[in-house]
């Protein structure tokens, strides 16, 4: 078909130029990315590789100094819907309780509310919270708030969900926990995933493609596609080979640089 | 911060509520809180009672003072059962005189938090006006709003107007920016951010200025009544004052301070309904 030839994303040699107190900063350099529809594709590197830039950009948080930013092959002119951002630091609106934090997309599109109130719920099903409905961010713990944070976006009917490291303030066994659901939602809803993340073994773990970047100024450098099947075991002996192979690529390029 | 269970994250929520109320640790601070002006109140009667010379009357006669300016019938003098008119008039220019702040002080301080060009505009007068008390405002009040009541609300209103004000711009400014992204991102932009975002993230500071603002405009009352108004709880104080009624002065400050801080926990009231989600208020 020729209408899936067409990826929902796609960055053609996208270069963005920060400009900081007069000096400017080359974040990214000629990244090229395809992202297929429901493809899971993690983003790694170390910091200041451009990863979250790239991200912000797919976002349309920033706007690309150089190159074209796709979405189904029309330009990114800003943030929108169809883009559902997960922040680190949750960026939940304090004042709203899990329901009405997951509904908001909902009406800021103006939907009727029972409708949104009927999509909210079936979200909070989706992420397991729900005894929590009527509660506020604050009295949520790191993982619960990521998970509303997931559920909103879902809710929002994103098509693609960017997740600028999601889970790196969480605990480790949280952490574990939020990676399984994850995997298992993506796989029951057929949403398309963005995932930064510093973690090797999140990234084998995760995703379809790993893509990995390097600093200085920040680039694509190349991409694995990870053949494990799922769910996947990070005991394995294929999932260790990963875990080398992606380390020495990463590592190599720290000894380039340092070089 | 309260988590509801930071580890094993699925437990019930219910287990917050405690079922049975122990009355001992509740009455505690009410007791404590009581101690203090007891204390004083017992010091005040040893230095007064019983000595005729002292100019500050005892606790007895200002009992007295304020049951017969309540109900009268005790010196049936003109002051007697004046209390409620004095009171009204009071309570009348403070919340007017706070409304009309509120009317200007909130959409101004949006203005000014907000826009750049309204800051660049208002904003170095207002801090130069600030630092200016609401006594000196007097003589000028009275040339333009002429003796009465109109000068008293005037300054009750600059007294409430600026902690109102900053608190506002404060608040409106102080947003986080990561939840003007947040709402991009789900397809809120534009002005409606300011109706979805800013104004409810705002709610917090904006509650902190009316809270003291009306504080202000209690503290205010007085010098608004030194304006030539013949009924107001400043104005009896000022009043008696001239005619040495010291126990008519003590009567009017008690007055004055127990209902500035029922105002007070009206507004708190309020505010913890209104803010539940805020951790520094709900």
């Amino acid at each position: 078909m020729a209408e899936s030839a067409v990826p929902i994303l796609e960055m053609k040699n996208v270069g963005k130029i920060f400009s900081q107190n007069g000096r400017a900063i080359e974040a990214l350099r000629g990244a090229n990315l395809r992202v297929k529809k429901g493809e899971f594709i993690c983003l790694i590197g170390a910091s200041g590789c451009g990863k979250s830039t790239l991200l912000r950009l797919a976002a349309g948080f920033e706007a690309a100094t150089s190159g074209d930013n796709l979405m189904w092959g029309m330009p990114i002119t800003g943030p929108g819907p169809s883009r559902g951002m997960v922040f680190q630091d949750y960026g939940l609106f304090p004042w709203l309780n899990v329901r009405d934090n997951i509904g908001f997309g909902p009406k800021s599109r103006g939907r009727p509310k029972g409708e949104i109130k009927e999509t909210a719920d079936r979200f909070i099903e989706l992420v397991g919270l729900q005894n929590f409905s009527d509660v506020y961010p604050h009295q949520l713990s790191g993982g619960m708030k990521q998970r509303v944070a997931i559920a909103r976006v879902l809710a929002n009917d994103a098509e693609i969900v960017l997740m600028d490291e999601p889970f790196g303030a969480l605990d480790a066994m949280t952490r574990e926990r939020l990676q399984d659901e994850l995997v298992e939602i993506w796989s029951r809803t057929g949403m398309t995933v963005l995932f930064v993340t510093h973690s090797i073994e999140e990234a084998i773990f995760l995703a379809d493609r790993v893509v990995v970047m390097s600093p200085g100024p920040g680039r694509i450098d190349d991409e694995h596609v990870i053949d494990l099947g799922r769910p996947r075991d990070i005991a394995s002996a294929e999932f260790n080979e990963w875990r080398r192979l992606l380390a020495s690529r990463l590592h190599s390029h720290h000894a380039r640089k340092a070089g | 911060m309260s988590t509801l269970a930071s580890n094993r994250e699925q437990e019930t929520s219910a287990a917050r509520k405690p079922d049975r109320i122990a009355w001992l640790p509740r009455l505690r601070p009410v007791l404590l809180g009581l101690a203090f002006p007891i204390a004083l109140l017992a010091i005040w009667h040893f230095f007064t009672a019983g000595r005729p010379g002292s100019l500050i009357p005892p606790p007895h006669d200002v009992w007295l003072e304020l049951w017969d300016l309540a109900f009268g019938g005790i010196n049936d003098d003109a002051y007697s059962r004046t209390l409620y008119v004095h009171l009204l008039a009071s309570v009348a220019r403070v919340y007017g005189g706070f409304a009309m702040a509120l009317m200007v002080a909130l959409p101004l301080g949006m203005l000014i938090g907000r826009v750049a060009l309204v800051r660049q505009l208002i904003d170095p007068t207002i801090q130069i006006l600030r630092p200016v008390p609401v006594t000196a405002w007097l003589p000028l009040a009275m040339i333009i709003f002429g003796l009465g009541p109109r000068s008293a609300i005037f300054l009750v209103f600059l007294g409430a107007f600026y902690p109102i004000l900053l608190n506002t711009v404060f608040g409106v400014r102080s947003v986080e920016p990561r939840l003007f992204e947040a709402a991009a991102m789900l397809g809120c932009t534009g002005s409606a951010q300011f109706f979805r975002v800013v104004l409810p993230a705002a709610l917090p500071s904006i509650f902190t200025g009316m809270r003291l603002g009306l504080g202000f405009a209690w503290v205010v009352i007085v010098v608004g009544e030194m304006t030539g108004v013949q009924t107001g709880l400043g104005a009896i104080i000022m009043e008696a004052r001239q005619l040495s009624r010291t126990e008519i002065v003590i009567c009017g400050m008690i007055v004055i301070g127990v209902f500035g801080f029922l105002s007070d926990q009206l507004v708190m009231l309020i505010g913890r309904r209104l803010l539940a989600w805020s951790p520094s208020y709900g």
